[in-house]
Order: structure tokens, then sequence, then C-alpha cells
């Protein structure tokens, strides 16, 4: 290991807040935190499941959670998270083949994909009270 | 390494080699899980408006029925194989500390595989129990 006070003398390599923020970066970060609460909503998906095969009353208590205001405001993120994952993966999917990398179509691809997500959440939103 | 002439060609000795001799595993097991993903999740959404609004009964025919429980099923399959590769990712990226890494990879395994079996479980009760 090199000594590690000659090593904190050394200029650093410029790091996030050297850049002013890029849609691209922002796209590529809030893909990863999509991804995590991702993770751990999978945890309300199961608490449904569970409830609905567990008992009427269980389910009653899960139901009513999730249809509160607030079990609405974080189903309405859940949504918008697991769609944009899932664009934010098409466009994992464009780059593996090799197209996409320039200047312009990395910028475009970020713009599309926040600007689609949103789109698709609001119309499953829609329909989810059109169906109600 | 072995450095007296032998008869095996430089790929032939390097094959095989490697930390984890894994190699490009968990690259295309992720892409494969996030191809399935897609139609999957699009069905999970188109699930999920569905049951807006019923009560238990109800919510029980439409996961019960075959053309959504087997859906269902392999969504969770595929996603928690999925979320464990991802959530391994990031905990390498930023725990580099060995004993706190090697505890949050386990525990990342055992949620994993716990949340898919859960949910795997409650739909297949829902199918077949009573």
């Amino acid at each position: 290991m090199a000594d590690s006070k000659a090593r904190s003398e050394r200029p650093l390599s410029p790091h996030l807040q050297i850049y002013k923020p890029a849609m691209t970066m922002i796209m590529s970060i809030v893909h990863r935190i999509t991804g995590s609460a991702l993770y751990f909503g999978t945890l309300l998906l199961v608490a449904w499941l569970v409830s609905a095969a567990t008992s009427a009353s269980a389910f009653e208590t899960v139901h009513g959670v999730m249809t509160s205001w607030f079990g609405k405001l974080v189903m309405l993120g859940f949504s918008w998270a697991l769609l944009h994952h899932m664009l934010g993966g098409i466009r994992h999917f464009i780059w593996d083949t090799g197209r996409g990398y320039g200047a312009e179509q990395r910028s475009f691809l970020a713009h599309a994909t926040l600007a689609g997500s949103i789109a698709l959440t609001v119309l499953v939103w829609v329909i989810a009270f059109a169906v109600r | 390494m072995d450095t007296t002439q032998s008869m095996k060609t430089p790929l032939k000795r390097v094959r095989g080699l490697g930390s984890a001799k894994s190699g490009t595993d968990h690259f295309w097991k992720q892409r494969l899980t996030a191809l399935a993903g897609v139609p999957l999740t699009i069905v999970m959404v188109a699930v999920a408006i569905a049951l807006v609004g019923k009560d238990a009964t109800a919510a029980k025919a439409v996961v019960s029925h075959p053309l959504v429980a087997i859906p269902v099923i392999l969504f969770f399959v595929s996603t928690m194989i999925h979320m464990r590769i991802g959530m391994q990712v990031i905990i390498e990226d930023y725990v580099h500390e060995e004993g706190p890494k090697v505890l949050l990879l386990a525990l990342n395994t055992f949620f994993s595989i716990a949340v898919g079996l859960a949910g795997i479980f409650a739909v297949l009760k829902l199918s077949f129990g009573a």
C-alpha cells in the first residue's frame, strides 16, 4: 500500500460535484434509485398477495392502507418507479446493441425515458380511475 | 503460475482461471430477466388495474385465474433473480468493508428469495387453497 499521507496530498480526479448536472447522469442514478425503491416495493406487492391468501380481515387491513390517501401516494410512486425502470431498461437494451451513444441520442433517450414514464404513469392511473 | 514450456495454448491456459470463474454470468442473467420483465411488468400493471376496487372474493377470483396466476408467478421468478443481482451490484459499489459487505450480500440473497417465494406461495394458495 502506498503511503497514505502522500496519497492524500495528491489531487483527486474530478468527481460528481464538479460537473453541472446533465439529464443523462440524472437518469443514470434515477435508474438505480428506482431499482432500489422497487426492491423494497416488492414488499407491498407480497403484503397484498399474502393478505389475500390469509383471511378476509387481513385483506381488508392491507387493502385499507393501500387505498388511503397515503397508500395511493405510495402506489403512485411505485407505479412510476416501475414504469421508469422498465423504460430505463429498454434504453439499456438499445445501448447493448451498440446504438444510441451519440451525444444527441443520449440526451434524447434520457429525456424520452422521463417523459415516457410520466406519460405511462398518468395513462395507467387514468385507466385505473376510469374502470373503478 | 508455471512458467516452464507447455504444449497448452495461452487461451487454454487462461480458461477456468479468474476470481469467481463465472465471467459474464451476472451480466447475461440481468439482461435475460430484464427482457422477461418487460412483458411481465405490463401484465402486472394490467392485473393491478383489474384489481382496483375488488373485494377479497373478487380479487381471489382474478389472481387465481391461470392466465393471471402463471404470469404473476413468472414475474416473481424473474424479478427475484433480477433484484438480487441489481442490489448486489449496489452493495459492491458502495460497501467496501469486508464484514458488512458479506453480511449485506447474504441478507440480499435471503430477502430476494423470501420475497419471491412468499409471493409465489400466496398466488398458489389463492389458486389451489380453500
